[in-house]
């Protein structure tokens, strides 16, 4: 067991609309990333994936507050700090985030070089151009981006390359966590197995000491991280290795998503996808027993009457749902075998 | 089956030329190929690899270059407006970006009415009009009642992406081009637009064509799959025959790219 670098717990934010209703977008989520470790985010559009991304920064702006619990990064609450603190002590030095876009991130009007100056300056590092280009090029050379890029405009770089180079640079003061949401969505199959392979040399070369990466591509986290937790409407509704999650989902959220993955492997064509029905509820008014009753199969008049807590299982796994694991898991193979005889 | 194996496209030497002189770029260069009627086709690629081009030649949105396209055998002719509306009728498309596909300023009436008249069913009561539009709105699991006098703007994507499907529905067409027509949506989405697809297809026998650069999704979906490199169809067969056992490098690569779950993802690669 590591040392846990970042430590959220019960951590609840909401988005203040113009008539004033309150949306909580991420509600009571704990999670912990130790050191050295990866984890994922899985859930579709909609259900608080980047949203639990952006409240993790403990940097908010309108419409998105802070209502309740505490993020920790090694031993420092950061919840409750001053806004403009935040953005110079927390942002760039203990996470940096990733947005989706992030490519659009870089000035077109400057070379890559002068936007690294401009971050080293806004961080107070006191560095003079020489020692920015120097530390840049020993970088880029380390992450394996070409040292041209420094020299280069946005606009003579590929989309695959743009996106590399931002996270490059934001990870170039070397953050305790990376927040990577949806990193390679917007990038070609090629491109995206680069981006990657450049998060992995990261992680490896030291470079960040963790990583959460969100995505609705679940073959990638799969691939990419060590542990995999599914979100929807806002809560955990299940957390485990990305092997347990991937291959035996327990929660029927986590099953019908994987149950809609294509990979092109022998078999794929025999199976009929199992597709979930409907949209995830609306935030504004959730709906009080269970928040995936409404598209669940085994749904039973108990989800909808009372919450449903995180139940924990052996191993550090959790589910939310009133089945215990093993009708879960029997109802999945059950499923499993009738989507063979398609 | 032999009625099935009707050629209901093709293309002879087909190629498109961007710019001149030292600027110009190919971006079909002389493509061949016969599509079947009742086929499922996937023509699969990386960005930049010609397309969206050789679609939007199908389709008849651009001119050829060179070459040229037999539809039902029959070579064809866009020489007029008159003849193009025609030929529209037989083929529509579905493109990746929904959210840019409708005109912002008309209501989903509107958009589901047209379709109705592009048909010939100019003329029936509002009433048959409305029963047809709440039957294709059905087929894609919408609900007309929450749809009607609102605006696309106000669906979310992957309604959009249905509301497509349910002009498609209407317009009943030999051939349906479906450009990425899940990039934009989530992989639980995802499988409700392609099953809404495919019940489609044998609901009006209509003749779908993917373009993709999802290989899984090509390989769920397409008895024949073509894969296009720079312009070129480099490799093509059945979906079985392309996908488990490639032959050109560029196929082997691109599928090796795609993150696996059975099998190790090797990173070294690029």
């Amino acid at each position: 067991m590591g040392e846990v670098i970042l430590d959220v717990n019960e951590l609840t934010t909401k988005y203040v609309t113009r008539f004033g209703d309150n949306i909580y977008a991420v509600d009571h989520v704990s999670l912990q990333v130790e050191e050295g470790k990866s984890l994922g985010i899985a859930g579709e559009s909609g259900c608080g994936k980047s949203t639990l991304a952006l409240s993790l920064m403990g940097y908010y702006f309108p419409p998105l507050h802070y209502t309740s619990g505490d993020i920790i990064i090694n031993g420092r609450t950061i919840t409750g700090m001053a806004p403009d603190d935040v953005r110079r002590t927390v942002l760039g030095n203990d996470i940096a985030y990733i947005p989706q876009a992030a490519m659009n991130a870089l000035n077109p009007t400057q070379k890559v070089i002068r936007f690294i100056e401009d971050v080293f300056d806004a961080h107070k590092m006191h560095m003079s151009k020489k020692e920015v280009r120097e530390t840049a090029e020993g970088f880029f050379q380390a992450v394996g981006l070409p040292e041209e890029v420094l020299n280069k405009y946005p606009v003579e770089l590929s989309g695959g390359m743009k996106q590399r180079t931002v996270i490059a640079i934001s990870v170039i003061l070397s953050p305790q966590v990376l927040i990577a949401d949806e990193p390679s969505s917007a990038l070609d199959v090629t491109s995206q197995k680069m981006v990657i392979k450049m998060l992995r040399r990261l992680m490896d070369g030291g470079y960040i000491k963790s990583m959460i990466f969100i995505t609705h591509e679940l073959p990638l986290l799969y691939n990419v991280t060590d542990d995999i937790m599914v979100m929807y409407a806002g809560q955990i509704v299940e957390k485990g290795s990305s092997k347990e999650v991937v291959l035996t989902p327990l929660h029927p959220y986590s099953q019908g998503l994987m149950g809609s993955i294509m990979v092109p492997e022998a078999g794929l064509r025999d199976v009929k996808l199992l597709a979930i029905p409907g949209v995830p509820p609306n935030l504004k008014n959730p709906p009080s027993g269970c928040r995936f009753a409404d598209r669940c199969k085994y749904v039973m008049p108990i989800c909808r009457a009372q919450t449903i807590p995180l139940r924990e299982v052996a191993g550090g796994r959790a589910y939310r749902c009133v089945l215990s694991p093993e009708e879960l898991s029997e109802a999945h193979a059950r499923e499993v075998y009738a989507s063979h005889a398609k | 089956m032999l009625n099935e194996r009707k050629p209901c496209l093709q293309g002879v030497g087909l190629t498109k030329v961007f710019g001149l002189g030292r600027k110009k770029t190919v971006a079909v260069d002389n493509v061949d190929f016969t599509f079947h009627e009742g086929e499922i086709i996937s023509i699969v690629g990386e960005s930049g690899s010609g397309k969206t081009t050789l679609a939007k030649m199908l389709l008849g949105l651009i001119n050829q270059t060179s070459g040229d396209v037999f539809f039902q055998g029959q070579k064809r002719d866009l020489s007029s407006h008159r003849k193009k509306k025609e030929y529209w009728r037989s083929i529509q498309a579905i493109f990746q970006d929904p959210f840019s596909s409708y005109n912002i300023f008309n209501k989903i009436d509107t958009v589901l009415l047209d379709c109705i008249r592009m048909r010939g069913g100019g003329s029936l009561s509002r009433d048959e009009k409305t029963e047809m539009m709440i039957e294709a709105c059905r087929f894609v699991n919408l609900k007309f009642e929450e749809l009607t006098n609102k605006y696309p703007f106000e669906l979310s994507g992957g309604q959009q992406q249905r509301l497509m499907i349910a002009r498609i529905f209407l317009l009943k067409p030999k051939i349906l081009l479906a450009d990425e027509p899940t990039s934009m949506i989530d992989a639980c989405s995802r499988s409700t637009i392609l099953d809404a697809l495919l019940d489609l297809r044998n609901e009006i026998g209509m003749t779908p064509i993917f373009i993709t650069h999802d290989i899984g999704l090509a390989f769920y979906v397409s008895d024949s799959v073509y894969i296009m490199e720079r312009g070129r169809i480099v490799e093509s067969g059945t979906a079985d025959e392309v996908i488990l056992n490639p032959q050109e490098p560029y196929t082997k690569r691109l599928i090796s790219d795609v993150p696996k779950i059975r099998e190790e993802w090797d990173l070294s690669t690029v």
